[in-house]
């Protein structure tokens, strides 16, 4: 059915749907806490498969490959966290499971494109858009960007995670 | 009479297993259960809901060829069927209760906008959100 076939993939082209189940359940621990560290030792054993089955059985199923899945959706809690608290990215990174600002800024770059400074920008900008979203939070996402302290700032500003575009400070 | 929606369907990957959840550990009632050959027109019904019925049905014969019946069997089992809403008058009540019962929750209860949800999936793999209502 598949007409690309993965030349080293032993894999048959349609998985057993008891099987795809088990990897849903591993989706979903991911999902449900995508902060918290999962090897693929952690999701073999919530899927029922053996280790070596585990990443080849996800990426067929789902994709891409269970670590990416996993980063992708913490960078989408980021941007979540971003748009809609007045979290600092520091704080933001470490709660969305990166032990290193670093690391989260390369992924959330390699991922989105942009710096965490310009997408909070840019979503905060759309936020009028997200009709059921309710107007005390909708209005927090336009409010001046008080609460990030300047001393806040500064630290942030050399770690290279801010956009040099970043909000004004008071207006 | 009144018009508008009478059945929605699910697609299960098995029927006697999604009767037991749906009645068993939802809480729903059966409504019609009939058979024609290896054809099953099953549904299930919300006891507040007496104008709507939820199918359950299995893909395969007559209805689908077996390369269609296992591709729609895979996508729910992918979790990629659409999204399932249900309303409740208690979310924190309804998912202790449906612990206990077995239900696999992908999602606690979280406050969100003020009122508050969770997420299950069904045996098959349909993922539901169970929203609390507003007062």
């Amino acid at each position: 059915m598949s007409p690309i076939k993965d030349p080293v993939s032993a894999e048959p082209a349609t998985q057993d749907p008891e099987l795809l189940r088990r990897l849903l359940r591993a989706k979903d621990r991911m999902d449900a806490a995508s902060q918290e560290e999962w090897p693929v030792t952690r999701l073999a054993r919530v899927s029922g498969v053996s280790e070596a089955h585990f990443a080849r059985s996800f990426k067929q199923a789902f994709g891409v490959p269970p670590h990416r899945y996993l980063l992708t959706r913490r960078v989408e809690r980021a941007i979540a966290l971003l748009r809609d608290t007045e979290l600092s990215v520091t704080e933001i990174a470490f709660q969305t499971g990166w032990n290193s600002l670093g690391t989260f800024g390369r992924v959330f770059r390699d991922i989105t494109g942009d710096s965490p400074g310009a997408v909070r920008v840019r979503e905060r900008a759309a936020a009028h858009h997200l009709g059921p979203v309710p107007n005390c939070i909708v209005s927090a996402a336009h409010r001046p960007n008080l609460t990030t302290a300047v001393s806040e700032k500064r630290r942030q500003v050399p770690a290279g995670i801010i956009g040099s575009n970043n909000e004004p400070e008071a207006s | 009479m009144s018009q508008g929606v009478e059945v929605v369907g699910l697609y299960v990957r098995d029927q006697d297993e999604a009767l037991e959840f749906y009645v068993d550990k939802l809480g729903f009632r059966k409504h019609t259960d009939a058979r024609n050959g290896n054809y099953r027109w099953l549904t299930v019904q919300h006891p507040d809901q007496p104008s709507f019925q939820l199918g359950l049905f299995k893909p395969g014969p007559p209805v689908h060829d077996d390369g269609t019946a296992q591709t729609l069997e895979a996508a729910v089992a992918k979790g990629a069927m659409p999204p399932l809403v249900m309303v409740v008058e208690d979310c924190r009540a309804a998912y202790e209760r449906m612990t206990a019962r077995g239900v696999e929750f992908t999602q606690e209860p979280v406050d969100r906008y003020g009122t508050v949800d969770a997420g299950f999936r069904d045996p098959s793999g349909n993922g539901w959100k169970m929203i609390q209502s507003r007062r």
